[in-house]
């Protein structure tokens, strides 16, 4: 934007931020210095179950957990983020019916995954108490269940404000940061779930 | 993004009103806080807070450092009884946690927060609101913590809580959940800290100042927060973990049950030793600040040290294990670790150099900064040489744990935190208040402080070398260790003088220091160019930078000057400030900042309320807390809080308008 | 720092004197030499590192003082001048970084040959290193268990290992991480909960030294001491013999006495007397309590009064430790004492 612009659109007009430019919003940095933050969470997390892991004859102590229910609960994650990559791209055109179904979407598969985290828990064999491999595959998806929670949230707290209107285009910070969240936590499944489930497989 | 280092002239040029007077009392009356109650506690003016976390950290210093008086009376003598022993586990074990964590870092955040957006020609940080509840979840974390004291068991098991003694088999009380719940509660708050500062750092640096001309001071914080963002996710790991084991029963730390007692020490230490680096890297920015004004010349070699922040924030997680040395690691990793710890000393060498370098070729002015920032040098080189003496294995053995590391770190961290933070209260007091500080009191409480801390902490070297273990409550006469106790304790009384002293002259220059003038030092950064204290946007108009010594180079007129001609851009639209590109500082166009708001502080106290529900295993407070703290957050969040693109215009007009996005209530 | 060498010899006649040096410097084995000449090479160094930064420090300071003003025009001109000279940058990198870089690899090339030279401690977790050691310490709060495998001996407190011969010692410990530091003879080694560290340790000197816990274990951390008694292969082996054989049966009547009112009074509970039914676990074997050079680990000398008191209130001396104040006539006190002194 030149100067030239700037004072053809009036005196109140400003360059928007980042238009033309390829910068970013100080909002989509902060996120991502989040999820930095967040990544070396679940680093330490996994190093500290690797940890015990190299340190134990026998790891996982009750045997690799079963895939029945979490091999079709990962893949209705990462289809959650294809609903969520849809709500984002809708916003962006401003196309507000797609912004709404696709947030409703990804909302609808997330809390499913949550449920069906839930009955894993529920149907699993071995507490949290059992020993330190309960105590880390617990602490480890209930990490990561909590971080579903919290993108849940922040997804229908979006989804309110697309309901009443907020996000014309051009001021979709908080559903582009939303999604990038939510991509953010079913990257981090993909890892959990390998480390967790397939490399005790192996 | 082009390379183009000089930003198109003046994007809001539009927006220039005629009258440079009417200019301003717009900018006032965009600004400023109300100075009622409502203002105080919905401000998120990074000044205000910038202020309020040195005063809070300042508090902490006097509490923890009291602690240390009391222990340094228990040891003057031996067989002293002035103390139980849990009493003195209790002391030492919160002296050195509210040390590193209530005040050391947290008296940064202070400086970086007063000046880090004064240093890179901004008028505010990149995320204010988050600003003023990190500074509220500091307060409330450090009064969690210290509250642990009024009931008598505060956290007894060292800053550095080694488990199985504090798990519930050895430690049952309340004391270390206190230590766990509260160190977690800070974490938040410091994280959220470092990363407004990167965000700021990266987007809100004045047109022109490319990296390569940022301040040092900016380039150390943007190290230590850097190194803050990856190093408290392992101590958030460690507390977790400890907290679940003590309180759930899980075998995180628990042989018998699979875990693994030393896996605490390892996720600690991945914390603790960047951590290390994230106290004393800002300090050091303070002191390269300071030497340079004082040598009336720029830093010598920049660019060294520049790199050496950021290496030494970088080589800081690859040291933790020399911690360890005596766990019955293998002999390749103590090598190992040993050879990086070697290599971590390497990047205080050349700031060292840069230091004597810039005072070799300069000419000293001594002011009272000075001072203390040689007195700094002097300690720091002392402590750096102990810390390689340590690093060596074969020579750590007999070392570690005993009162001679305990000397290394006090030189360390006395030296390169409180000196260069004394340093600094001298040199920005001016700022910070528009009046001098004395300079004759100033120059007395130096000389108090510095051989104060020397009679204080040298005899601990020889008390190490005689075998006097750390954390003992007390010790049998007739050991070699009588002369050096009493010595040590004498110092902790002379290095208190010193400190009443630098209080006396705080608040005797509040009261009646001689007015300071916007440069009273003729310093070569941005927060010289503006009024004492500076006004509450900062910047009438927001620089354009054209070298590493601004106000040097440039001359404070040019910064300054908002009918002078000069390009810059006058943004009187809201609260605004220029966003930037991230290398090179060309304008991108205007950030919109929000306003006052009370959600920080709602947020916080939710947060207070939980981490106390979970204190006190109420399961109603702790849900209630739960509770308050999504509603908190959603209600930040939820209706104009966003300052991205596309935000409609504001009218312009005359009359009191409210500033951007603080309908929040 | 160190005590004169004739006062040690001094004391080191006297029986059951506790040692009165902790001294890495004071070393009599060959690990703490090593760390000893280490470290007196390294205060050299550091004072010869520090003069030479002193005098880069002090003579600009000296030389140049009253030279600067606050002046704007000066620090301009200076920007002007000196921006990032390249002689500047050459200097501080050959100060800064080369020449550092050079002391700090001969030091760590030096420190290494030392570490292994001392052979020790080959500290690695190893479960199964108890069986082979000469000698296993197992920490508690706050006191040493200390048991010899393969010579069936069970003692508290006090290690004896023939002078100049390598002693493979196994730690762990009971409850919380404490750390095995004798520094006379050698570096520190940690007793981490759920592994077991092998160390060496070798006296070059007969005598008597003090080790302590250096790993902060509790409130009683400061009173966790311990003796290592070296002495010639045939003491030793007589050492070994006699703690190996069960207590002398009490045949004096204050001594039948005083192990009438140790089984009364409770004692028993805790603390095991070999070739008597006193089996209690918790704390120390007391089969040959009177052939210990100190008492409540190291906090006390073993005479009779100190051993009269802590019987009677062992709260007041090591406050916070384990074993209780029990309420006793002065009869049954001294009648206890008289046992316990029985127990060669």
């Amino acid at each position: 934007m030149t100067t030239a612009d700037a004072q053809a659109a009036g005196p109140p007009a400003r360059p928007p931020l980042s238009a033309g430019r390829g910068g970013h919003d100080v909002g989509w940095w902060g996120m991502m210095v989040l999820l930095a933050t967040e990544a070396a969470l679940f680093s330490y997390l996994l190093g500290s179950y690797f940890y015990l892991a190299v340190q134990h004859p026998t790891w996982p102590t009750i045997g690799a957990p079963p895939l029945a229910l979490v091999a079709p609960n990962t893949a209705l994650l990462v289809a959650s983020s294809g609903a969520a990559w849809w709500a984002d791209r809708s916003a962006d055109r401003g196309n507000r019916v797609g912004l709404i179904a696709g947030l409703a979407l990804t909302i609808v598969m997330g809390a499913v995954f949550l449920g069906v985290q839930g009955l894993e828990w529920s149907r699993a064999d071995f507490r949290p108490q059992t020993d330190a491999y309960g105590s880390m595959f617990y602490t480890i998806t209930g990490f990561h269940g909590a971080h579903v929670l919290a993108g849940l949230l922040a997804l229908g707290h979006t989804l309110l404000r697309a309901i009443t209107g907020a996000f014309p285009p051009g001021r979709t910070l908080a559903v582009n940061n939303t999604v990038l969240y939510w991509h953010f936590v079913d990257v981090v499944w993909l890892v959990v779930f390998t480390s967790l489930y397939l490399a005790p497989r192996f | 993004m082009a390379t183009r280092v000089e930003p198109t002239p003046a994007p809001a040029g539009a927006a220039r009103p005629t009258d440079p007077r009417e200019a301003v009392e717009r900018l006032r009356w965009i600004w400023e806080t109300p100075r009622t109650l409502a203002g105080a506690l919905t401000t998120v003016d990074h000044k205000t807070i910038g202020i309020r976390y040195l005063w809070t950290a300042a508090f902490f210093f006097v509490l923890a450092g009291a602690d240390a008086a009391l222990m340094r009376v228990q040891l003057a003598h031996a067989d002293s009884r002035f103390l139980s022993p849990e009493a003195y586990d209790q002391l030492f074990s919160m002296h050195g946690t509210a040390m590193i964590f209530l005040y050391a870092s947290p008296v940064l955040s202070g400086f970086s927060n007063y000046l880090v957006p004064l240093l890179i020609g901004s008028r505010d940080m990149a995320f204010p609101r988050l600003n003023a509840f990190s500074y509220w979840s500091f307060l409330f974390a450090g009064c969690f913590l210290y509250g642990s004291i009024l009931v008598g068991q505060a956290p007894d098991g060292g800053w550095f809580a080694y488990v199985p003694l504090t798990t519930r088999a050895y430690s049952p009380g309340p004391n270390l959940d206190f230590y766990a719940l509260g160190l977690l509660f800070l974490t938040i708050s410091t994280t959220v800290g470092a990363a407004n500062f990167i965000v700021s750092i990266a987007k809100l640096r004045a047109p022109g100042m490319s990296i390569n001309r940022m301040p040092i001071y900016v380039w150390s914080t943007l190290s230590a927060s850097v190194a803050m963002v990856f190093a408290l996710p392992s101590l958030t790991v460690a507390l977790v973990f400890l907290e679940l084991d003590r309180r759930y029963a899980t075998h995180f730390f628990d042989p018998q049950g699979g875990g693994s007692a030393l896996l605490w020490q390892h996720l600690f230490w991945v914390f603790g030793h960047p951590w290390v680096y994230v106290v004393v890297l800002p300090a050091f920015g303070i002191v390269s600040t300071i030497i340079p004004t004082f040598c009336r010349r720029p830093l010598a070699a920049y660019t060294l040290v520049a790199l050496a922040s950021v290496s030494v924030a970088i080589f800081g997680f690859g040291v933790w294990a020399h911690h360890m040395f005596t766990t019955g690691m293998s002999a390749m990793a103590t090598s190992f670790f040993s050879a990086a710890s070697m290599t971590v000393s390497l990047p205080s060498g050349i700031a060292t150099a840069s230091w004597l370098t810039t005072i070799w070729f300069g000419k000293p002015v001594y002011k009272t900064p000075f001072l203390y920032c040689i007195g700094f040098l002097l300690l720091f080189v002392i402590g750096g040489l102990s810390g390689v003496m340590t690093g060596l294995v074969a020579f750590d053995r007999q070392v570690t744990d005993t009162y001679f590391v305990v000397a290394h770190l006090h030189y360390v961290l006395v030296g390169a935190n409180v000196f260069p933070v004394l340093a600094g209260v001298h040199y920005w007091f001016p700022k910070f208040t528009g009046k001098m500080m004395h300079e004759g009191l100033g120059k007395l409480s130096f000389w108090v402080l510095f051989v104060g801390a020397n009679v204080l902490f040298w005899p601990m070297h020889h008390l190490g070398l005689a075998g006097m273990p750390r954390r003992v409550y007390t010790y049998a006469p007739g050991m070699g260790l009588d002369a050096g106790n009493f010595w040590s304790t004498i110092g902790a009384a002379i290095f208190s003088v010193g400190f009443l002293i630098f209080v006396a002259n705080v608040v005797r220059s509040l009261a009646g220091g001689e007015p300071a003038g916007d440069n009273p030092w003729g310093a070569s950064t941005l927060e010289w160019s503006v009024s004492s204290p500076p006004p509450a946007y900062n910047f009438a108009r927001i620089p354009t930078v054209r070298g590493r010594e601004p106000l040097w180079e440039q001359g404070a007129d040019e910064i300054a000057a908002l009918d002078s001609g000069a390009r810059g851009a006058t943004l009187l639209e809201g609260r605004e400030t220029l966003g930037t590109t991230v290398m090179d500082a060309a304008d991108e166009g205007i950030m919109h900042m929000p306003g006052d708001s009370p959600w920080p502080l709602a947020l916080a106290a939710a947060l207070a309320l939980l981490f106390w529900g979970l204190m006190l295993r109420g399961f109603w407070p702790s849900l209630l807390g739960v509770v308050a703290t999504v509603f908190a957050l959603g209600a930040w969040f939820w209706p104009a809080g966003h300052h991205g693109p596309g935000v409609p215009p504001r009218r312009g007009g005359a009359g009191r308008e409210p500033a951007y996005g603080g309908g929040a209530a | 720092m160190i005590a004169p060498r004739s006062t040690l010899a001094l004391l080191a006649l006297l029986p059951r004197q506790v040692p009165t040096t902790l001294s890495i410097f004071a070393a009599r084995g060959r690990a703490a030499m090593e760390s000893a000449a280490l470290g007196w090479g390294l205060i050299v160094i550091s004072v010869i590192v520090f003069l030479i930064f002193l005098g880069f420090l002090a003579l600009p300071l000296w030389r140049n003082r009253g030279r600067g003003d606050l002046s704007m025009a000066g620090a301009a001109q200076a920007v002007r001048d000196q921006h990032d000279h390249p002689d500047e940058i050459r200097g501080i990198l050959l100060l800064g970084l080369a020449l550092p870089a050079l002391v700090l690899a001969a030091v760590f090339v030096w420190s290494t040959i030392k570490t292994s030279a001392q052979a020790q401690p080959f500290a690695v977790n190893d479960p199964d290193a108890s069986e082979r050691a000469d000698a296993v310490v197992i920490g508690h709060q706050w006191w040493w268990e200390v048991r010899y495998p393969r010579d069936g001996v069970l003692t508290a407190n006090e290690l004896h290992v023939p002078v100049g011969r390598r002693v493979r010692i196994a730690l762990s410990t009971e409850d919380v991480n404490h750390s095995f530091w004798v520094p006379q003879l050698a570096g520190k080694t940690d007793l981490v909960a759920g592994q077991v560290n092998t160390i060496w340790l070798e006296a070059d000197t007969a005598g008597t030294y003090y080790g302590e816990c250096a790993e902060f274990c509790g409130p009683q951390h400061a009173h966790m001491g311990f003796t290592v008694v070296a002495e010639s292969p045939a003491d030793y082996a007589d050492w070994l013999a006699t703690q190996h054989a069960p207590a002398v049966p009490a045949t004096q009547p204050e001594v039948q006495a005083g192990r009438a009112a140790f089984a009364s009074l409770g004692c028993a509970g805790c603390h095991a007397v070999r070739g008597t039914v006193f089996q209690g676990r918790a704390g120390p074997d007391l089969t040959h309590l009177a052939s210990r050079a100190t008492l409540a680990a190291g906090t006390l000398p073993n005479t009779r009064g100190d051993l009269a008191g802590w019987v009677a209130d062992p709260q007041r001396v090591k406050p916070g430790n384990r074993m209780p104040v029990v309420a006793m006539s002065g009869t049954d006190l001294q009648a206890v004492v008289a046992y316990l002194e029985s127990l060669h």
